[in-house]
């Protein structure tokens, strides 16, 4: 569309600036407060502009014992916790979405579109709706504190199961009757034929699913005490009221750069095949 | 090699038959054109013999063994799709050996086969290019590649050429035909096309319904049509059909005129006159005003009605015709050229 109205244009670009600047100003923020010392954070007013400390910062979140006067474990432990929980919801909750959407669309069973539904209803149970009873089973199972308890009850999903069930739709039945005649078995076809096309769905998925488990703080919070199985996004929280002191916002919002560097990453390496996933559909 | 033997094969959905009691025999090395118009069940009576649907009553066998029960893959057959139905995310060199690689036939072997059915099919630049790029008529190739590398006993088309463009199609259609020939391999082509049907196969099935009208070579299904539907789908333009008279060797149109016949018959009839055979005569029986002319080069098609009638008449004259839209003209035709059908039955007499 090409049009010449001057006024329109800058109106426009205001309104995108103010846009940028609502949404960069804390990102802004937080670099600042991350570069300078913990005094100067609680001196008014805040500081606009970086600091010197940055590094110092960085090595003392990292590898000191974070917050000083607190026993909560090293920072660069929480951010491997939450890097491993949110793997494992991403990576457990595909495979177990992908086979199920299989079975649903590509089998012949008695109460297919039954079981379908049930799983589609699932939509309705969230783990924030279903949490107590999700607790007393995880607590039963002895699976407090550990990396499986703080997975496996997000694992199950109905979003991803009925996303690839329709991405599975859009695959022409003429592919599997070929690959049959090819003397492909069921396994076979799904993964030769079913996975590689699915590929930019997998990975469109992946990063929303990644992001998902890394945002992850109710569950967390509940199930691990121990402070060793504690993820970021939960202790960024606790940093804040920890021992009565005044919180020491340089350490607070390194940890909080820190926090945001995974997601920021998987969204970059992934960009390329996460918009050809949802917007791709020659098949 | 092998030959592949229907013996009463039905298929319901439910409580609906869509092919009813269906037997032919099918020699070694044959091309069997199955033709018929959309929804007859040409591509469902494909997909039995492939071991795609299954089948209801009745028996499918290839090189005498029974197959019912066999799993497409053990039928040793091959399939060309409408669509195609390459792997997009292979090359085209895997989507040819995908097939003999869960075979677990050695590389060498494989390598061997891929090569030699590119060069057939002319395809050996495009090895290694994705399905997408290429076009239509080379993915065509690539689908018969598929087919061939794969030695089967026998290759089943379907409708592999409506895809392509009309140009496109010609072209593929007689390279199919040299093909088969060459390889000498039994195939069955499913077509709703009556000229790619003719051209193509050595026999042809044409169904209607459900029900096989006639079973036979091009010649005699042009010469000798089983019933109405067959005389008026094989040949171009389709047949002239009148509602008649019989009486011993002659039959009266609706007006009036008489035409004698080569075959005796008696009472209502349908009378079939091909718009090839019919030629100006001044003194022929059947009277037609020219309402619409087709100049196609090659031969001139005259419309009109049939004198003293509403019915709509097609006759195609040899070469550029000097006739005006407005003439009256006469045509007659030899007798042994009249078909006659039932007027009841729809079925040839004689």
């Amino acid at each position: 569309m090409v049009e010449n109205r001057p006024l329109l244009s800058i109106l426009a670009h205001i309104v995108l600036l103010l846009g940028v600047a609502i949404v960069a100003l804390p990102v802004w923020i937080t670099i600042v407060g991350a570069s300078h010392e913990a005094e100067r954070m609680l001196q008014t007013p805040i500081p606009m502009l970086p600091g010197d400390q940055f590094f110092v910062n960085l090595r003392q979140t990292l590898w000191g014992s974070g917050l000083e006067g607190t026993n909560t474990a090293p920072v660069w432990m929480m951010l491997m916790n939450s890097m491993i929980m949110a793997l494992m919801i991403a990576i457990g909750k595909i495979a177990i979405s992908l086979l199920s959407a299989f079975a649903i669309v590509y089998f012949k069973f008695p109460f297919r579109m039954g079981f379908f539904w049930m799983i589609f209803i699932t939509l309705m149970l969230p783990v924030e709706v279903r949490i107590l009873p999700t607790f007393e089973v995880i607590a039963d199972l002895g699976m407090l504190n550990s990396y499986w308890g703080l997975t496996v009850p997000l694992i199950a999903s109905a979003t991803a199961t009925f996303m690839f069930r329709q991405v599975f739709l859009t695959i022409p039945d003429e592919m599997l009757e070929s690959a049959r005649i090819d003397g492909a078995g069921p396994m076979r076809f799904f993964w030769d034929i079913v996975i590689p096309l699915s590929r930019t769905n997998i990975a469109a998925l992946f990063v929303i699913l990644f992001i998902y488990g890394w945002n992850q703080y109710l569950w967390p919070l509940l199930i691990t005490t121990d402070t060793d199985m504690m993820t970021i996004v939960v202790s960024i929280k606790q940093m804040l009221e920890a021992a009565e002191q005044s919180p020491q916002w340089n350490i607070i919002m390194m940890t909080a750069l820190l926090a945001m560097i995974p997601p920021i990453f998987v969204v970059i390496a992934m960009q390329k095949l996460f918009v050809q996933g949802l917007t791709e559909t020659d098949k | 090699m092998a030959g592949i033997t229907l013996d009463s094969l039905t298929k319901s959905y439910g409580p609906t038959e869509v092919l009813h009691h269906i037997s032919a025999d099918i020699e070694d090395g044959e091309f069997v054109v199955i033709v018929g118009p959309s929804g007859c069940g040409k591509s469902t009576l494909l997909r039995m013999v492939a071991g795609l649907e299954s089948i209801t009553s009745g028996e499918v066998s290839i090189g005498g063994k029974v197959v019912n029960t066999l799993e497409p893959a053990d039928r040793d057959i091959a399939m060309v799709f409408q669509n195609y139905a390459l792997y997009p995310h292979m090359t085209v060199r895997q989507n040819m050996a995908y097939g003999l690689k869960i075979r677990k036939m050695p590389k060498a072997e494989i390598d061997r086969r891929v090569q030699e059915a590119a060069e057939i099919l002319e395809i050996a630049q495009y090895l290694d290019r994705k399905p997408r790029q290429l076009s239509g008529g080379q993915r065509q190739r690539v689908a018969m590649g598929r087919a061939i590398v794969r030695d089967p006993q026998v290759f089943l088309f379907d409708e592999p050429l409506s895809n392509l463009d009309a140009k496109l199609r010609v072209q593929m259609r007689l390279e199919i035909r040299k093909l088969q020939k060459r390889l000498g391999v039994t195939s069955i082509f499913v077509t709703h096309d009556q000229v790619e049907a003719m051209t193509l196969g050595d026999r042809l099935m044409v169904l209607n319904g459900g029900y096989v009208e006639q079973f036979g070579t091009p010649i005699e299904l042009y010469e000798r049509p089983a019933s109405v539907f067959v005389a008026g789908f094989i040949g171009s333009p389709a047949m002239n059909f009148f509602r008649a008279t019989a009486d011993g060797l002659s039959v009266t149109l609706p007006n009036g005129a008489v035409v004698p016949t080569a075959q005796s018959a008696r009472g209502g009839v349908i009378c079939g006159l091909r718009p090839e055979h019919l030629v100006r005569d001044p003194s022929g029986p059947i009277e037609m005003e020219v309402e619409l002319l087709e100049h196609l080069g090659g031969v001139t098609l005259l419309h009109g009605p049939l004198q003293g009638t509403d019915q709509q008449m097609v006759i195609s004259l040899e070469g550029i015709s000097e006739v005006q839209i407005g003439d009256r003209l006469r045509f007659s035709l030899p007798p042994e050229l009249v078909h006659l059908f039932d007027a009841q039955t729809d079925r040839r007499i004689g």
